[in-house]
Order: C-alpha cells, then structure tokens, then sequence
C-alpha cells in the first residue's frame, strides 16, 4: 500500500496539471480531445493487471480481473484509435 | 567500425546492468517517463498542428506504463494466461469498433469506450472489496473502494444511458420531468451513502451489493431526465467522472501513476464541461438538475413547437435556392445534426466546390454545441476533406452575417434561433446563437416544421428573408449540385475568372 499522504499529493498536482494543461482548445478540438482524454482515463488496466497478478489462484478475482482489463482496454485501444482517425481528418488547404 | 563494435558493447553492458537493476527501480523510472509523455500528450492534444502526434505520444505512454508494471509485478503463468484473455478479447472489440463506426456516431461512441472504463474501475474495486477485504487501510481504503464503485457504476450506467439517447433507442420519461425525479434521486443517493458507511464493517458482503446497485440506479436516474440539447455536456462531464473512477482505482491497488493519470483526465474533463456550458449560456447546475431544456417552458410563448403554431411559412424548390446561390458573392453554410443524419458532408462538400469554382466566397459556421457533441461538426466536415480555416467559430462569423449574401441552415435548428436574443420568454433566452438573421437571405434546409431537439419554435422560419427547403439535407443538396450544373455554373467561370 502506498503512503496516503504522498498519494494525496499525487492526486492534487495531478489535478492542477490537469487544469493547467488544458486552457484553451479551438472547438475543432473539443471531440478528438475529449476521445482522446476518455481513451487515457482507460489506464484503469494497471489496475487490472495488479488485481490479476494479486489475485493468485483465486478464480473469481482471476476473472473479475481479466473482464475488467477487458473493459479498460475496449476503452484504451478503441479510443485512441477513432481519436486518431478523426484527427487524421484534419488538414489544412493544400495539405496531402 | 571500431567504434560502432564499443559502442555495441557499451549498450549491451549498460543493458546487463538495467537487468541487474532491482524491478522496481526501472518501473519507476519508466513511471516518471509515462507520466511526462501523458501530460506532453493532453496539452499537445489541445492543438491543432500537434493533436495526431500527441495522441499518439499519450497512446506510447499508455503502453510504457503497462509495460513498466508488468516488469514491476512480474506475472507467474496463470496470471499471463487471464491478461492474455481480457487483453485478447477487450483489445480485438475496441479495435474492430474503432474501424467500423461511422464518423456520424463519434458522439455515441465515446459515451461507450467512456462507460466501459467506468465499468473497468468498477469491476476492479469490486474485486478488491470482495475478495481482499480492507486489510490494514482502513477509512482510507474503504473510502477509495466506496468512490472507484460509486463513480465507476454512474459512468457506466450513465454513459450507456446517453449512448441510448443519442442513438434514439430512449426517449426521456415524462415522470423525469416531474419533481419527482429530485426524490427518487435523493433517495438513491441515501440508499448510497447508508451502503458506504455500511461497507467499512462489511467489505465483501450486502453492503458492497447494495452500492452497486444503488450507484448504477442513480447513474441512470440523474441522465435520463437530461434533454438530448444538452447532451455534449454529459458526455463530457461523464468523461471527466471516467477520470475520477480511475483515480480512485489508483487508491484502491496503491498504483500513483493511475492517480496521476486519473486525476488529470478528470479535471481536464471539468474544464471542456464548463467550456461547453459557457457556450451554451446555461450553468452546470441547470444542466444536471432544471431536467430537459424546453421540455417545462409553457405552451405559449416561444415553445409549442409544433407546425400549426407557424403561420407565415414560405417553402421554395431547390431550383430557386440554386439561382440565389448562383449570384451570391458570399455564402455561409450553417451545419447542424441533420446534416449529420443525412451524412450530407460529402454532397455539401462538392457544393462549396462548385461555388468556389464560381468565385464564390464560402464558409462555414460553427456553432460550438451545433451537433451532438462540440466540435461534432468539425469532425464531420473534416472528413470530407473542408479546410479548416474555412470553418469559423460563433463570435468570429457573427459580424460577417450582415454582408453575407445567402446562408443556408443545413439541419440546425435551435443554435440559429433568433429568439434567444429577443424572446425573454423562451427557454433559450440568453444563449448565443448564430445570427443568421443579419444575412440578406437565409434557406433553411430541413425534413419537415418539427421542432429541433430541444423542443422549441423557431422564430427565424417566419422572418420575410427566410424560405424553407424542405428535404433530406443530401437529396436536397444533391437538388441543388444538379440545378447549379444545369445552370452552366462551374464551367462559364474557369475561362473568365482568370
């Protein structure tokens, strides 16, 4: 287990990055960015991968943890995927 | 060649003493570097030029710390045997998904990938909860599992809830529009809180039950009663909850990285709700809790959106919508989500093609909520290949609009509606909308005088410049590519423009 302290701080200057990165997006941007920041939120498979290796020979933990990978991975691999192909849409006149 | 053969041996040496280094030391150093790509990522994501590298940089990261935990953990036999399967069968769904989904049904989609994190958390805690109980954590790590739960299950059911809206397999109930929805919510929430404070005592037991159903009612509850206009804003802020959940998670298996990553998901999430809802002029709390826009607003008025409350409509070919287009020096295109539906952004394409061709001057208007989703549109003109100069935000076309010859509303409807700027009576009253009035001429493209999606009237269908085009926004942008070529235009310019 980590130190609650530290991961507190963790999760406040994680916020305040999370502020501070995103200020301004032209509107262009707001549907690649928000399927891109939803395909992140899917990092929930490390997680997963801990529940799994934790769980030892328990088969129910064994398969809570695979489906939940599953989940989280659908979330990482399709997101970041139509992110870039709507992203790869976008040029500017006389690009290609 | 002597230096190529040291530097060969320096890099296996250095290679040897990063194997001899313990695993956690190199999981971590490969942590910190995630982390620095994630952020590098997110704000790169914010930028037209850098967007397709930065997702990318964020898709490495994402690998990067999977890897560096699966070096950290160190998985036995069994252990692979169960990731190889939900990695197999997860990873294969999200990839086929990924490809086959049109364009159109971005929106929907998201809300789906966005669900199955949530789902994702959800699972993980519950795991944890049932199985591992809350060995020597105590409040702190009751706490997490309760929020990872309570926030997974809302996302989950939540987002499928709004996929469901905008596919239109769901409608909104008209109990939800009643004050009733207020109580069956409060009272799902208490339902909530008394399995939180029951699940310290009882980690794996009626409590953890309890929650979860509780959550995933309370999920549906609090999205169902939100009308389809403000849809971009749930899905949004479902996206940032999706962060949240996976924050917690983090707490849950004591993994930073996922705190990190979580929490600036979550909070950048935040920051596109309240950007959305600054264009829309409505609050946060109006969003979630005042129940479906236009749904409550009285009869008189400006709702009633039905085709006998019209009575100075004037309907015209698009063989006159063509001969306007055809002497026009400007022409602005106002995109909505029925050109969506018709998939009509190839056909509109060629048009502004054809116009330009002419020596016509066009562009496009963007409304930031037009569609279902922000930047819905753009994505959808994107794809059939418009610059993106050519497509201008709200504040900076509004003042073009009274030197603009002919603009054509293809399927918008409530983002052009005149009355929000006059009608202090309609439920739209204060939000900024696009000012096609000023135009000399206006065409509304649309399938028939029903409402738009938020169930109001639109006073600009009556304005004397206004003529309706009534159609499918493709067939009748189709109409309008025959009539324009009948009429030589096109080819009579191309040896005189130059």
């Amino acid at each position: 287990m980590i130190d609650i302290t530290n991961a507190l701080w963790v999760l406040l200057l994680g916020s305040l990055l999370g502020l501070e990165l995103i200020g301004k997006v032209p509107p262009t941007l707001h549907t690649p960015l928000m399927s891109g920041a939803n395909a992140i939120s899917g990092i929930t498979v490390l997680a997963s991968l801990t529940l799994i290796v934790r769980a030892g020979d328990q088969p129910a933990l064994l398969l809570l943890g695979s489906l939940s990978l599953g989940f989280a991975l659908f979330n990482v691999i399709g997101g970041f995927l139509v992110t870039d192909r709507m992203l790869a849409m976008f040029r500017r006149r006389g690009d290609r | 060649m002597a230096t190529l053969h040291s530097l060969a041996s320096l890099l296996s040496s250095s290679l040897e003493s990063l194997r001899q280094l313990p695993p956690q030391v190199v999981g971590d150093a490969i942590d910190l570097v995630s982390v620095l790509l994630l952020a590098l990522g997110i704000k790169g994501l914010a930028k037209v030029r850098s967007a397709r590298f930065a997702n990318g940089l964020a898709a490495l990261a994402l690998g990067l710390a999977v890897l560096g935990l699966l070096i950290q953990l160190q998985p036995d036999a069994t252990a692979w045997l169960w990731i190889a399967a939900g990695s197999a069968a997860g990873g294969l769904l999200g990839l086929v998904m990924a490809q086959r989904v049109p364009m159109t049904a971005m929106p929907e989609t998201v809300a789906l990938f966005n669900g199955c994190g949530g789902m994702a958390s959800l699972l993980v805690a519950f795991g944890v909860s049932r199985y591992e109980g809350l060995d020597d954590g105590g409040w702190v790590a009751a706490a997490s599992i309760v929020v990872s739960l309570l926030v997974g299950a809302i996302t989950f059911s939540g987002s499928l809830v709004a996929m469901a809206k905008l596919r239109g397999w769901l409608d909104t109930p008209a109990w939800t529009q009643s004050n009733l929805r207020h109580g069956v919510n409060i009272g799902l929430a208490l339902v909530c809180l008394v399995g939180a404070l029951a699940l310290s005592s009882d980690p794996g037991g009626w409590p953890l039950l309890l929650l979860v159903l509780a959550s995933s009612l309370l999920g549906i509850g609090v999205t169902l009663p939100i009308g389809g206009a403000d849809m971009p804003v749930v899905i949004s802020l479902l996206n940032s909850y999706s962060g949240v959940a996976a924050a917690a998670a983090g707490f849950v298996v004591g993994s930073q990285l996922l705190i990190v990553a979580g929490a600036m998901v979550g909070a950048a999430g935040l920051i596109l709700t309240q950007v959305m809802c600054t264009a829309m002029n409505r609050s946060l709390v109006s969003v979630l809790f005042g129940g479906a826009l236009g749904a409550a607003a009285p009869a008189g008025g400006g709702g009633g959106g039905d085709a006998t409350s019209y009575s100075r409509i004037v309907s015209c070919s698009p063989e006159e919508c063509a001969m306007a287009l055809e002497n026009a020096e400007r022409v602005v295109f106002v995109p909505g989500y029925g050109l969506a539906v018709a998939q009509a952004q190839h056909a509109l394409r060629e048009l502004s093609k054809l116009l330009e061709a002419h020596g016509v001057s066009v562009s496009y208007a963007i409304h930031p909520v037009a569609g279902r989703m922000p930047g819905h549109m753009n994505v959808l003109l994107a794809e059939a290949d418009v610059p993106y100069e050519q497509m201008v935000e709200m504040d900076l076309i509004n003042p073009e609009f009274p030197a603009t010859d002919v603009v054509i509303v293809l399927g918008a409807n409530d983002v052009v509606n005149p009355q929000a700027k006059t009608d202090p009576s309609s439920p739209l009253y204060g939000m900024p909308v696009l000012e096609v009035d000023q135009a000399r001429q206006v065409f509304v493209v649309k399938r028939s005088l029903g409402a738009g999606y938020a169930g109001i009237a639109n006073a600009l269908f009556e304005l004397p410049q206004t003529a309706m085009v009534f159609g499918d926004a493709k067939a009748v942008l189709n109409g309008l590519l025959t009539e324009l070529r009948a009429l030589g235009v096109g080819k009579v310019k191309e040896t005189v423009s130059l």
